[in-house]
C-alpha cells in the first residue's frame, strides 16, 4: 500500500511538473506539443551528469549531485525549447508540426548521442542505455519505509511558484493577456514576442525537470530509444483536465499518477493479483482513463483564447 | 489580357523547391552531427546513407535491395496518405501510428491463429484501423477532444492491445510472431510475378502497386469529387461549411475513418508480406506512423508528392543501416528525417519570403520601366 502511495506521488510529480510547463506555455499563447521531446532531452542532460559526475555517499556530495542533475536537466530542457520558441514565435510556423518534429527529434537525438557515447567508450557497446544505479541514491531519502524522492519536493515548490507567478504578479497577468488577446496586450505596450518566449522557455525548464524525475522512478537505467512513453502527452491531458489552473492540475496529476502507479505495483495487492488481468491492461489504464476524462471535460474548455495562433501584428 | 506568371510564382514549384531545400539542410545538419561524433568517417557515412543499395557491388544484389526498399516504402505511403488526408480536413492524425498497429494486429491474428486467407486478414485489419479512427473522430466532433492528444492515447492503447492480441501467435524460439511462410502460407500476399522483376525478392508484393493506386485514388477524391470539396471546406472553416448545409460532424468522423483505414491498410499489407514480424514485447509504437507525418509534409501535402517523399525517407532510413556501425548508429537517419520535418514547419515562412522577394523585384522592374518611359517622353518633348 505504501509502495502504491510512493509511486503515485512520484508519477504525479512528473505529471505535475510537465503539465505546469504546458500550462504556462499555453497561457502565453503557444501550444507546447513538444513537451515529450523536451522531457527526453532534459532526462538526457540529467542522466549524463549522473553518469559522469563522481559520487561518494555523504551529505555534501549528495547535495552537489542533486543540484548538478537538476541544473543539467533544466539547462537542456530550456535550450531545447528555444527550437520551439524560435520556430513558432518568430517564424510563425505551425505549432503542431513543429511540436511533433521536436518530439521525434528529441528521441532520435538522445539515441544518437547516447549510442555514439557508448560506442566511443567501448566499441562493442551499441546500446542506447545509461546506467545510474549509485548516483540515483543521491536524491532518495528514506523516511521510515517511505522512499522520498527529492523531486517530489521540487514539484510542490514549483506548483506554488507557478501559481504565484501566474496569478499574483504583473508578469503573470501580462503573460496571460498574451494568450487571451495578444493584440490587446500589444496595444498597451506589452511585447507579445517576449512574453511568449518567456512562456515557452519556462515550459522547457519544467519539462526538463519532469523528464529527469521520470527516469528516476523505479529504474536505474534508461534506454533512450524508448523516449518517455507518451508522458508528455499524458501531461497535456492532465493540464486540460486541470482546466489550465495550477491547483486543479495538481489534483488531476494525483489521479493520473494513481492509475499509472497501479501498473507498477498491482502485483503487491492480493485481490488485484487474483483477478489475473494481463499486465498490458494495466499499462493501458492511464491512457484509457485519460481518454474518458477528456471526453467529459473538453466540451466546456477553458483554454486560453489565442493559443495556437501565431501572433501577427497586422491583425487587430 | 492574361499576364504571364513567372515559374517562381507557381505554388507547385515553390513547394517542390522548399522540399528540396529542407532535404539539403537536413542532410547538412546530419553531416555535422556525424562530424561531431567522429570526423574521419563522416563523409563515408553520409554517402552510405544517401547511396543505400547503390553501394552493393553486384547488379542483381542492387536490384534485390531496391525491391526491399520499395517494399518498405509501401506502408509509409499509406501512412503519409493517412496523415495528409486528415490534414486537408484540418485534423492532425498523429494516431496513424496506432492505427497502423491495429492493422497489423488484426491481420496477423486472423492469419496465424484463425488461419484465414490474406484478403480477409487485410480487410479486417483495415476495419480495425477505421474503427480506431472513427473513435478519434467522434471524440473530436461530439466531445471536442484535441485530436493530437486522443491520437497519442489511442497509440499507446493500440500498442498494448496489439501485444496482448498477438501473444498467442508468438514463436516460442524468440519474441516475435511466427513467420507466415512457416505457419500461415495462405495469408501471404500474392506477388503477381513482381518478385521476379527484383531478383526473386519475395517481399515485393502487390502492396507496392496498391500503394500507388491508393495515392491516385486519394488525389482524385480530394481534388475531383464533391466529397473531397466538402471535406476540405470543413477543414478550412467549420462554421462556413455548417452554414452551407454540410454535415460537419459527419465529415470529421468520415475523414478519420478513411485516414484510420489507410494507415491500418499499410500495416496489414506490410506484415502480410512477411517482411517483418511483430515483437510481442514491443515497448514503443513503430516509427512508421510518425515517419508518415514527415513524408506527408515533405511531399507538400500532395498525394502524388507523398509517393516520392515516402520513397526518399525510406531510402535514407534503410541507408542508415549501412553506416559503419562500429563508429556510428543507424538512428542517424531518423535524426535527419526529424530535422527535415522540423524544417518543413517553416514552409509557409519560406514561401512568404520568396513571394516578398519576387514582389520587390517586380516593383523595382516597374519603377525602372516607368523611369525609362518618363526619360523617353522628356527626350521626345525636347525634339
Amino acid at each position: 500500500m505504501l509502495l502504491l502511495v510512493q509511486y503515485t506521488l512520484v508519477f504525479a510529480s512528473v505529471l505535475l511538473l510537465v503539465a505546469l510547463g504546458g500550462c504556462i506555455s499555453e497561457h502565453s499563447g503557444v501550444i507546447n506539443l513538444a513537451l515529450e521531446g523536451i522531457m527526453v532531452i532534459g532526462a538526457l542532460g540529467g542522466a549524463l551528469v549522473m553518469k559522469f559526475l563522481p559520487y561518494t555517499h555523504g551529505e555534501s556530495s549528495q547535495f552537489l549531485m542533486f543540484i548538478c542533475v537538476l541544473g543539467a536537466a533544466v539547462l537542456f530542457g530550456v535550450i531545447y525549447s528555444t527550437l520551439l520558441a524560435f520556430a513558432c514565435i518568430n517564424l510563425k510556423a505551425d505549432q503542431t508540426i513543429v511540436g511533433t518534429a521536436l518530439n521525434m527529434l528529441g528521441t532520435a537525438l538522445a539515441t544518437v548521442v547516447v549510442k555514439s557515447m557508448n560506442t566511443a567508450i567501448s566499441p562493442d557497446d551499441h546500446s542506447s542505455e545509461i546506467k545510474y544505479i549509485d548516483a540515483k541514491k543521491a536524491f532518495l531519502t528514506n523516511v521510515g519505509d517511505f522512499e522520498l524522492n527529492w523531486f517530489m519536493i521540487v514539484a510542490v515548490i514549483m506548483l506554488v511558484v507557478a501559481f504565484v507567478l501566474l496569478y499574483k504578479t504583473k508578469f503573470g497577468l501580462r503573460l496571460r493577456a498574451c494568450g487571451e488577446h495578444p493584440q490587446a496586450a500589444a496595444s498597451v505596450g506589452i511585447s507579445v514576442f517576449k512574453m511568449r518566449w518567456a512562456g515557452v522557455l519556462l515550459s522547457g525548464l519544467l519539462g526538463g525537470l519532469g523528464g529527469i524525475t521520470y527516469i528516476t522512478v523505479g529504474v536505474s537505467t534508461w534506454k533512450f530509444e524508448n523516449g518517455v512513453a507518451g508522458f508528455g502527452f499524458l501531461s497535456l491531458a492532465v493540464m486540460i483536465f486541470g482546466a489550465w489552473h495550477p491547483f486543479k492540475i495538481a489534483g488531476a496529476a494525483l489521479l493520473f499518477g494513481l492509475f499509472r502507479a497501479l501498473g507498477n505495483v498491482y502485483n503487491g495487492f492480493d485481490f488485484l493479483k487474483a483477478l489475473n488481468i494481463p499486465s498490458a491492461v494495466y499499462n493501458m489504464l492511464p491512457y484509457i482513463v485519460s481518454l474518458i476524462v477528456l471526453a467529459f471535460t473538453s466540451k466546456k474548455s477553458r483554454a486560453p483564447k489565442a493559443e495556437g495562433i501565431p501572433y501577427d501584428k497586422g491583425m487587430r | 489580357m492574361k499576364e504571364k506568371k513567372s515559374l517562381l510564382r507557381n505554388g507547385g514549384f515553390q513547394t517542390f523547391t522548399t522540399s528540396i531545400v529542407c532535404i539539403i539542410l537536413g542532410m547538412i545538419v546530419g553531416f555535422l552531427a556525424l562530424l561531431i561524433i567522429e570526423p574521419s568517417g563522416a563523409w563515408g557515412a553520409i554517402v552510405a546513407v544517401i547511396k543505400n543499395f547503390f553501394s552493393y557491388p553486384s547488379a542483381a544484389f542492387r536490384l534485390q535491395y531496391f525491391g526491399s526498399t520499395l517494399a518498405k516504402t509501401a506502408p509509409l505511403i499509406f501512412c503519409s496518405l493517412s496523415v495528409l488526408f486528415a490534414y486537408k480536413v484540418g485534423l492532425f492524425n498523429i494516431g496513424a501510428a496506432g492505427q497502423y498497429c491495429l492493422g497489423i494486429a488484426l491481420a496477423l491474428y486472423l492469419a496465424i491463429i484463425v488461419q484465414l486467407p490474406w484478403y480477409i486478414c487485410l480487410l479486417a485489419g483495415i476495419a480495425a484501423g477505421a474503427i480506431s479512427g472513427a473513435l478519434c473522430g467522434i471524440l473530436k466532433a461530439f466531445f471536442n477532444v484535441n485530436v493530437v492528444i486522443s491520437g497519442i492515447m489511442l497509440n499507446w492503447i493500440s500498442l498494448y492491445g496489439t501485444n496482448l492480441l498477438l501473444k498467442p501467435a508468438m514463436d516460442p524460439s524468440g519474441k516475435d510472431t511466427f513467420r507466415l511462410v512457416n505457419k500461415a502460407k495462405q495469408a501471404l500476399l500474392p506477388t503477381l510475378g513482381l518478385d521476379k522483376l527484383f531478383n526473386k525478392n519475395q517481399y515485393v508484393t502487390i502492396a507496392i502497386p496498391l500503394a500507388i493506386i491508393a495515392a491516385v485514388v486519394i488525389w482524385i477524391i480530394l481534388d475531383k469529387t464533391k466529397l473531397g470539396y466538402e471535406l476540405k471546406a470543413t477543414g478550412n472553416n467549420l462554421n462556413a461549411a455548417k452554414y452551407c448545409g454540410m454535415k460537419e460532424n459527419r465529415n470529421i468522423v468520415l475523414t478519420m475513418v478513411i485516414a484510420g483505414g489507410l494507415a491500418a491498410m499499410g500495416g496489414a499489407l506490410y506484415y502480410l508480406s512477411d517482411f517483418e514480424q511483430w515483437n510481442v514485447n514491443a515497448s514503443a509504437v513503430p516509427g512508421m506512423g510518425f515517419n508518415g507525418i514527415a513524408a506527408a509534409f515533405l511531399g507538400g501535402l500532395n498525394p502524388i508528392g507523398s509517393i516520392f517523399s515516402s520513397y526518399f525517407i525510406t531510402h535514407i532510413t534503410v541507408g542508415g543501416g549501412n553506416v559503419d556501425l562500429s563508429r556510428y548508429c543507424a538512428q542517424i537517419a531518423d535524426f535527419i528525417s526529424s530535422v527535415i520535418i522540423y524544417l518543413c514547419g517553416f514552409v509557409l515562412f519560406f514561401k512568404t519570403f520568396m513571394n516578398k522577394r519576387l514582389d520587390k523585384a517586380e516593383e523595382k522592374k516597374i519603377a525602372r520601366a516607368r523611369a525609362a518611359a518618363e526619360a523617353e517622353n522628356k527626350e521626345g518633348g525636347n525634339a
